[in-house]
């Protein structure tokens, strides 16, 4: 009995310190931003506004946000709607060595949007007059993402009837229509996956844009964060802490929007 | 106008199986055709190939006088109702009632005013809202019949429509897709493996093995003259008796017993050849009293199917069945006679009947 008490309060303490360990980062991001002056430590916070005000003079912030916004919805669009359509055709039509393609583009691209490419694919771009540019930047990151999405979709699509399909199709429908009124509500959770997980990548990207984008104005709020300094050459808490939550909450909208719209939830084994 | 022409129809599946080979078949316009015969003889195949879902390998497939050949499924006017009926799980009834319309550019209003006609005809005025999900197997097969009704294509074809509901509806299923049929008078293919089905439905049927049709006649003519042994083994809710036998100048010998030569038969036998006599049990006559020219034996087995009791008897060591009104059932080990019925009972030769 009392080695079973000391057992759940050895669990229990060895529980919490581990929580304590994601936790107290998150409580800094929560209170940092409303305090004076912060330093590494978590305080009570005073809850001064000065912090933001501090943010929204620096010229870059805010508008890096949008930059942000406008990076991982553009590349979100263009990997869900690519993946969908590639991921549909090879599902669904025999091709000789179909599955040694498909594991060769994963290979590849972990090495196309990876640190291994990065001067040829600067070059590239170069060339292409795609550097400096957004929907440049946009189209290097689609294609990086877009193998692994299409690896995932495909798992969606194989695993719906084919009837449904062919039912469409004998009543005359077109391939595009049976993806429009067919496929795409069926694997409407797989879309959604496949969205939030290139927003995801995309928003805490900081290599790709870092490389392609020179201008200060179009680059991302990954890539400003890297300059809040202060004169001194120390980092900016001030700053960064504020920037950081400003950062993070449209994530978590995303997240939460698309959960409760789309119904992806965690299906655990648990009975409810 | 909307026959429905096979001309040497070939389909080989990519493996090298031949699921159909060279099949010839003519269903005329608005007939109710039944595609019989056990599981993987190519029904499914035969079905999907005259919906061009898949291609065939060889031959030609005609309908209402046009070769479709090589035409996609959506250009052959023509409507399947699928094994899981395929219905569109994120559309309400109306939506998967009206969905072939949408397909046609039909107007929302005009497709979701023509939806309630038909479902309101098939009794589903009241499930218009709900999903398939939210609706019974016997609902869902009238979802799916009234979205091929709404298709007002040239030819249905159902793939073993009723086998997802169960006995009890499936019997009244029966009745109302053959009432339905009649009324709209769409020539109709459908698959089945049911031969009770096909019988007590179809105008005519054609009955499968392996690729081949061995037999294609009006239920009551495959039912009474089985073309093949193959077919009358097939065919029946009791098997058909196939008993070995030799003729003997105008009588055949049975396991030691002499039985006349059928009907149909009369005059096309060599003395001395072997040959198969064929008897449905019910057509076998059952009497406790001898009987001249029948089967004698002992009762083996007595089995109750209802109205009426079907009697095993063991002829010479040669099991024999015959059908025998209720009340009347023998008792075990007791002496019996079946006398098979001379104008049904037939006469097969190399598994063929033999018939003038
Ligand atoms: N896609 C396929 N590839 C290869 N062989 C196939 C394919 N589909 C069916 N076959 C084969 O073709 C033959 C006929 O199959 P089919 O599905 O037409 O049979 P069926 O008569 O519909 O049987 P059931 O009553 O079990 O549905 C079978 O031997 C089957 O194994
Ligand atoms: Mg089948």
């Amino acid at each position: 009995m009392t080695r079973f008490v000391l057992h759940r309060i050895g669990f229990y303490v060895l529980v919490a310190v581990l929580l304590a360990f994601f936790a107290v980062p998150l409580l800094w991001l929560a209170s940092a931003p409303f305090t004076s002056d912060p330093t590494y430590q978590v305080r009570m916070p005073d809850f001064t506004a000065d912090n933001f005000r501090a943010l929204f003079d620096n010229p870059y912030a805010l508008g890096s946000l949008w930059n942000s916004v406008l990076l991982a919805a553009g590349t979100a669009v263009l990997v869900v709607a690519f993946a969908t359509l590639a991921a549909y055709a090879l599902s669904r039509v025999r091709l000789p060595g179909r599955d040694a393609l498909l594991y060769t583009l994963l290979l590849l691209s972990s090495i196309i949007t990876g640190t291994a490419a990065m001067v040829p694919l600067f070059q590239l771009a170069v060339e292409l007059q795609l550097i400096d540019s957004q929907l440049g930047l946009i189209l290097i990151l689609t294609g990086g993402l877009l193998p692994a999405a299409i690896f995932m979709m495909k798992d969606f699509m194989d695993s719906t009837p084919k009837s449904y399909e062919e039912s469409a199709r004998v009543f005359g429908a077109t391939p595009l229509q049976i993806v429009r009124h067919v496929v795409v509500p069926l694997v409407r959770p797989g879309l959604a996956t496949i969205g939030v997980w290139a927003v995801a990548n995309v928003w805490g990207n900081f290599l790709m844009p870092y490389l392609l984008l020179s201008d200060v104005e179009k680059q991302p709020g990954a890539v400003i964060m890297y300059t809040l300094y202060t004169e001194g050459g120390q980092a900016n808490l001030q700053l960064l802490a504020t920037f950081g939550l400003l950062y993070s909450v449209p994530v978590v909208l995303m997240y939460l929007f698309v959960s409760k719209k789309y119904g992806f939830r965690f299906h655990g084994g648990i009975k409810r | 106008m909307s026959a429905i022409e096979l001309r040497g129809l070939t389909k080989v599946y990519p493996g090298g199986v031949k699921a159909l080979d060279s099949l010839d078949l003519t269903i005329p316009d608005g007939e109710f055709f039944a595609l019989l015969g056990p599981s993987g003889c190519g029904k499914t195949t035969l079905l999907r190939t005259i919906a061009g879902l898949e291609t065939a390998t060889g031959g030609a497939v005609v309908i209402g006088g046009r070769d479709v050949t090589g035409v996609q499924p959506g250009g052959r006017d023509i409507a399947m109702v699928f094994q899981d009926y395929a219905l569109f799980p994120h559309m309400d009834v109306t939506d998967n009632i009206a969905y072939p319309l949408r397909i046609k550019k039909v107007a929302r209003s005009t497709r979701e005013q023509k939806a309630a006609e038909v479902g309101a005809r098939l009794g589903l005025d009241k499930l218009m809202d709900r999903r398939p999900g939210q609706l019974s197997g016997g609902q869902q097969q009238r979802v799916a019949l009234a979205r091929v009704m709404a298709t007002q294509a040239q030819a249905f074809l159902f793939d073993e429509p009723l086998s997802n509901l169960d006995a009890r509806l499936r019997l009244e299923a029966r009745t109302f897709l053959k009432k339905l049929q009649h009324e709209l008078g769409v020539t109709t293919v459908f698959v089945t493996h049911d031969q009770a089905e096909a019988l007590a439905m179809a105008d005519r049927m054609a009955v499968m093995e392996s690729g081949h049709i061995r037999q294609i006649g009006t239920p009551a003519e495959v039912f009474q003259r089985p073309a093949n042994t193959f077919v009358a083994g097939f065919i029946g809710s009791t098997p058909m008796n196939l008993l070995d036998g030799v003729v003997r100048g105008d009588t055949v010998e049975v396991a030691d017993c002499k039985l006349a030569v059928p009907q149909s038969a009369e005059g096309l036998l060599r003395d001395g050849e072997k040959i198969v006599y064929g008897v449905r049990p019910e057509y076998n006559g059952y009497s406790a009293e001898p009987v001249d020219g029948s089967l004698v034996g002992k009762v083996s087995i007595v089995e109750n199917l209802g109205a009426s009791y079907l009697v095993t008897l063991d002829v010479n060591g040669v099991p024999v069945q015959a059908v025998v009104p209720e009340g009347h059932e023998p008792a075990l080990g007791d002496e019996g006679y079946a006398l098979p019925r001379r104008d049904r009972a037939l006469i097969y030769r190399d598994g063929e009947l033999v018939s003038a």
